[in-house]
């Protein structure tokens, strides 16, 4: 299928959502709770499409040292914690996903 | 704003990189960054797209990701309230997590000065177009290498490392992290109900947990 009037819809949403307060004229205040709720949507959105990346094989939970993107991705986190550099994170992940899918065949 | 302009580049690349992995049409990689154009949201709708999401998922889920911005959107809205409808267009367009963090800060400094500079919406509209540009070169430049790079390589899983990296950060506070472990924990058991609606709920009861843990800070 084509994603093309998909991506069109999602442009049109992102940029409602960017002008509403605008076009509010600075007269609406968000509630606080709310604000804090938002802040929190990335993180949980994140690590809502990360760990079942690494975890499930096939469907099916898979922690086993023979699961090379869990591996992977357990290294590339500690990375992460260490050097906090996005390009050293995914080049040490994928290095270490080639590594493992070699090794485990 | 330079320090910010270097920070985009290679994450512009990294996305056309990782969305051409991840099975995208060039075509729809860099339309997404012109027409979306908001980094986190792009890298994780072309997971979606690339896990065979339906569309109306793609679409909640770009929704919610984005939603953050109408809290920048009432922040600068009182220093953009006397302008024009297509300034306004333009300046909410480009109102990105970069392009906010510059303008803001901008904004604040200057309503501290006796009059403020006439100028300064061209400064919010400059630093925009700038971040604009250098996100479409970059993505341009990634989904030409992306589509250079054999299947066999398993590029798609750039985009879970990219995730890792951007997540780990918010986990040093208590309501990032409570966030954080329980909406990936129902990911996991959630995960095989269908349209992605575990995504949902395991965001829904993320941010829910982290409401909770965080209480105290607030």
């Amino acid at each position: 299928m084509s994603w093309m009037p998909v991506l069109a819809l999602a442009g049109l949403i992102t940029f409602a959502t960017r002008l509403s307060f605008i076009a509010l004229l600075g007269h609406a205040r968000m509630p606080p709770l709310l604000a804090r709720a938002l802040r929190l949507v990335p993180p949980a959105v994140l690590s809502a499409i990360i760990l079942p990346e690494l975890v499930l094989r096939g469907g099916a939970l898979d922690l086993s040292p023979r699961n090379p993107r869990l591996g992977a991705g357990l290294l590339a986190a500690a990375v992460a914690l260490a050097t906090r550099s996005v390009l050293l994170t995914i080049a040490i992940g994928l290095v270490a996903l080639w590594g493992l899918q070699a090794l485990l065949g | 704003m330079l320090p910010i302009l270097v920070g985009v580049v290679p994450f512009g690349m990294i996305y056309g990189l990782s969305a051409v992995g991840a099975g995208l049409p060039a075509l729809a990689a860099q339309a997404m960054s012109s027409v979306v154009f908001a980094g986190s949201a792009q890298f994780i709708a072309a997971q979606l797209i690339h896990d065979a999401a339906p569309a109306a998922a793609v679409l909640a889920t770009i929704f919610l990701v984005n939603l953050r911005h109408a809290l920048y959107s009432a922040s600068v809205a009182p220093y953009v309230k006397d302008l024009g409808g297509g300034w306004k267009g333009i300046l909410a367009y480009l109102l990105t997590d970069e392009a906010f963090a510059v303008a803001i800060s901008r904004y604040q400094r200057d309503a501290e000065a006796v009059e403020p500079s006439p100028h300064r919406h061209w400064y919010f509209l400059g630093a925009g177009l700038a971040l604009w540009t250098s996100w479409q070169l970059s993505t341009a430049v990634g989904i030409f290498f992306g589509a250079a790079v054999p299947r066999g390589w398993s590029l798609d899983f750039a985009l879970p490392l990219t995730f890792i990296a951007l997540v780990l950060p918010s986990l040093r506070s208590r309501a990032g992290g409570a966030a954080a472990v329980s909406a990936g924990v129902v990911a996991v058991l959630a995960a095989g109900l269908p349209y992605k609606l575990g995504l949902m709920l395991a965001a829904a009861a993320g941010i829910a947990a982290g409401l909770i843990a965080g209480k105290e800070d607030a």
